[in-house]
């Protein structure tokens, strides 16, 4: 049963029974904690209590929680309604995320207060992002009225506090700013006219809605949709208004794992740690039956039958991920030739062959299968989401790879793809052009790794990809693509900096700053934007010093930091710059970049911080290499 | 429903809501002899009541339990 009025979140597995005494156990032991203990924990569907006793254990294990699986975040929760039972069930789901939690709560009513007063302890807790949780009744909307400009009034005051909240915010240094939409109310003012009057509270709360998406385009902050939460289980569900009375609590409390779940998966997206590929087991998930049994002929697919047409569906859900930059991949056991059978000659199959960037079919276990499919992607396990109809399957993957998202999906297919939406793997916070194109990179990928393997001299394979390289200064088309760049790359990441799409736009006019963005096409398809450099003017007079260098995984080896330092010598020459400093600052992912600099001919300086290192370039001393691409590069106005 | 049977399934919603175990509960208990028992857990312990009887408290009801054994009379009155 696929039932969210209930407050359960079906897509993942059901609480263990002896959760309490798990937790207890865990507190109890001594030493250090795994932090995928916990995150394999969280990632259970919890109810507000367990999820409560959760954070607390969390809690009591301070200092004893080890390992890479979760990464540090501080959130401050601007709520003008009781936050005690949100606070701790967004930290204990942000767990299930990579994500520990750190929440600054202001006192009840004093949010606009402390946002403006620069001694405030909000100021002092130093968040990174925000969470602007109003209510209609703390931004003025408490009534109807029957003129429209009474109407528009309420409006134009609650967007104004909106506006204020937002641009303090900002202007206290907090990256990321989330607003909060505001559930329409469950029962009318004048009944079915409610929808043509202007005046109505709903229709106020409507319009703030709509000012809020306005604002997230105007101030790049970020829209979490309450509202929509709301319409999904039901407003009369959502609104209690004895609770609200009793306890200012703003929806009812069955539905606080969903929310906190829901408000997680954007932090997880904010973060850049939302999966990037779906990997599809093929009988009984792509299609009904086992093409190996039943043959080309036996398989439902298609219009026709109620069963073939939920796996149809399944598919366009796929096609319509992909369709957004999700990876399709498969992972089935399986002949080979058995099942690539019906996306080659089944007429009803709406995935073909081309839209799959990585195909397994064998008998190998699926955990070493889906390590494979990752490693030729070049994107982490935790990049993953496996569907598979198969408990026995699932149960293995998730305790193989914990970091694989396995939905829990049950056996009607007809509500896999609710199971994949609602399980929110790939939620974004923007989408850009790129987006649409990587699909297909990656696809193209596969195919230039069977290219290398016909021709053998690597030099030769490059020359052969045809390839054409532009770098630009940052510019406002390529800003969405820039900043999802900056906070998705890991791997080939100098110094993993994020900065905002606001922080970006703001370097394009920084006379400090020197940027390129760099793409990269060659004759399998256009890569798009693959890299990202930031100078910044050093203390040294006739110095610049890379701030950041990262470059996206699929072009690796393709010498494009080569030629992009070509072209960042050419302008510092340009600019009468004798020297240019690097760094190098360890995370647990970059080790590949370890040694970028040297690679480059750069001088190591010494160590910096906790293992970094630091390295020079002196401009005179450079010669520009013999590149296997063609270079265009437009060059800044000013630099 | 008879009180004994009800009181046993109250203890583990209790030991849920408190994340507490082998609290002493009597018909004369009150929020001051448990220190889990506050404002904030009071309002699960209700709601978590509500969901297991399928029943709804009014503002009012919440408002006249004071002890735990009211707890008990108050859903024998509502889910009969």
């Amino acid at each position: 049963m696929f039932d969210l009025s209930s407050g359960k979140l079906p897509w993942l597995v059901p609480a263990t029974a002896d959760f309490r005494a798990t937790l207890k156990a865990l507190i109890a032991a001594p030493g250090p904690v795994p932090a995928q203990d916990l995150v394999a924990l969280a990632a259970q569907d919890l109810d507000l209590n367990k999820l409560t006793s959760l954070d607390k254990a969390v809690g009591k294990l301070a200092g004893r929680i080890d390992g890479p699986a979760l990464s540090p975040l501080k959130l401050a929760l601007l709520a003008q309604a009781t936050t005690d039972y949100i606070a701790p069930a967004i930290r204990a789901s942000a767990l299930r995320h990579g994500l520990q939690v750190e929440t600054y709560v202001p006192a009840y009513g004093q949010a606009m207060a402390e946002v403006m007063d620069p001694g405030s302890p909000l100021r002092g807790f130093g968040a990174e992002m925000a969470l602007i949780a109003e209510t209609p009744q703390s931004l003025g909307l408490t009534r109807s009225f029957i003129d429209a400009a009474s109407g528009a009034a309420a409006v134009a005051s609650a967007t104004a506090t909106l506006t204020a909240l937002v641009e303090g915010l900002q202007g206290a240094g907090i990256k990321t700013v989330i607003l909060q939409t505001l559930p329409l109310p469950a029962d009318p003012w004048a009944g079915q006219y409610d929808r043509r009057a202007k005046g109505a509270l709903a229709a106020q709360i409507a319009a703030v809605n709509d000012a809020m998406v306005d604002l997230c385009d105007s101030h790049a902050a970020v829209l979490f949709d309450a509202e929509a939460l709301s319409a999904l289980v039901g407003r009369a569900n959502w609104h209690d208004a004895g609770l609200w009375h009793r306890a200012k609590v703003p929806f009812a409390l069955d539905y606080v794992p969903l929310y906190a779940e829901k408000f997680a998966q954007v932090l997880r997206a904010l973060r850049g740690k939302a999966s990037k590929c779906l990997v599809l087991d093929l009988d009984n998930t792509c299609w009904g039956g086992i093409i190996g049994d039943d043959g080309l002929e036996g398989i439902e697919i298609g219009q026709g039958s109620a069963q073939g047409e939920a796996f149809l569906a399944i598919q366009n859900y796929a096609l319509s991920l992909k369709e957004r930059g999700v990876v399709l991949a498969v992972c089935s056991k399986n002949e080979e030739a058995n099942g690539k059978l019906p996306f080659e000659q089944h007429p009803d199959m709406a995935l073909k062959l081309d839209d799959i960037a990585v195909f397994v079919a064998n008998w190998t276990d699926k955990a070493s299968n889906i390590q494979h499919i990752a490693k030729v992607l070049n994107i982490g396990t935790d990049a993953l989401v496996f569907l598979d109809d198969n408990p026995a399957e699932r149960a293995r993957v998730r305790m193989e790879l914990p970091m694989v998202g396995v939905p829990e999906v049950g056996d009607d297919p007809s509500l896999y793809p609710a199971m994949l939406a609602q399980g929110g793997y790939f939620e974004t916070v923007g989408l850009s052009a790129d987006d649409a194109q990587r699909a297909e990179q990656y696809r193209a990928n596969a195919q230039r790794a069977v290219a290398m393997e016909t021709i053998g001299n690597y030099d030769d394979y490059l020359r052969s990809l045809d390839m054409a390289c532009t770098i630009a200064p940052f510019d406002a088309v390529g800003r969405t693509r820039t900043a999802q760049l900056i906070n998705k790359s890991n791997q080939f990441n100098l110094t993993t900096r994020r900065y905002t799409e606001a922080e970006v736009a703001a370097m394009q006019d920084d006379p400090a700053c020197h940027t390129l963005q760099v793409r990269l096409t060659d004759k399998f398809g256009d890569n798009g934007m693959i890299s990202v450099v930031i100078l910044r003017k050093d203390a040294e007079p006739d110095a610049w010093v890379f701030d950041t260098w990262l470059m996206s995984c699929r072009v690796l080896k393709r010498r494009v930091e080569e030629a992009t330092l070509a072209t960042v010598v050419e302008a510092a020459r340009a600019a009468g710059i004798g020297k240019l400093y690097g760094d190098y600052l360890p995370s647990p992912k970059n080790g590949m970049v370890e040694d970028h600099y040297g690679k480059l001919g750069f001088e190591k300086l010494g160590p910096i911080g906790d293992g970094g290192t630091r390295w020079v370039l002196e401009v005179a001393g450079y010669d520009a290499p013999d590149l296997p691409m063609t270079l265009a590069v437009q060059t800044p106005v000013s630099a | 429903m008879d009180t004994a049977s009800i009181k046993e399934e109250l203890v583990d919603i209790f030991e849920d809501v408190m994340d507490a175990d082998d609290v002493e509960l009597t018909d004369e208990t009150t929020a001051n002899d448990v220190e889990e028992w506050d404002s904030l857990s009071h309002v699960r312990l209700i709601i978590a009541i509500e969901r297991k009887y399928g029943i709804k408290f009014s503002n009012a009801e919440i408002e006249g339990l004071k002890k735990f054994g009211d707890i008990i009379t108050l859903i024998q009155t509502k889910a009969g």
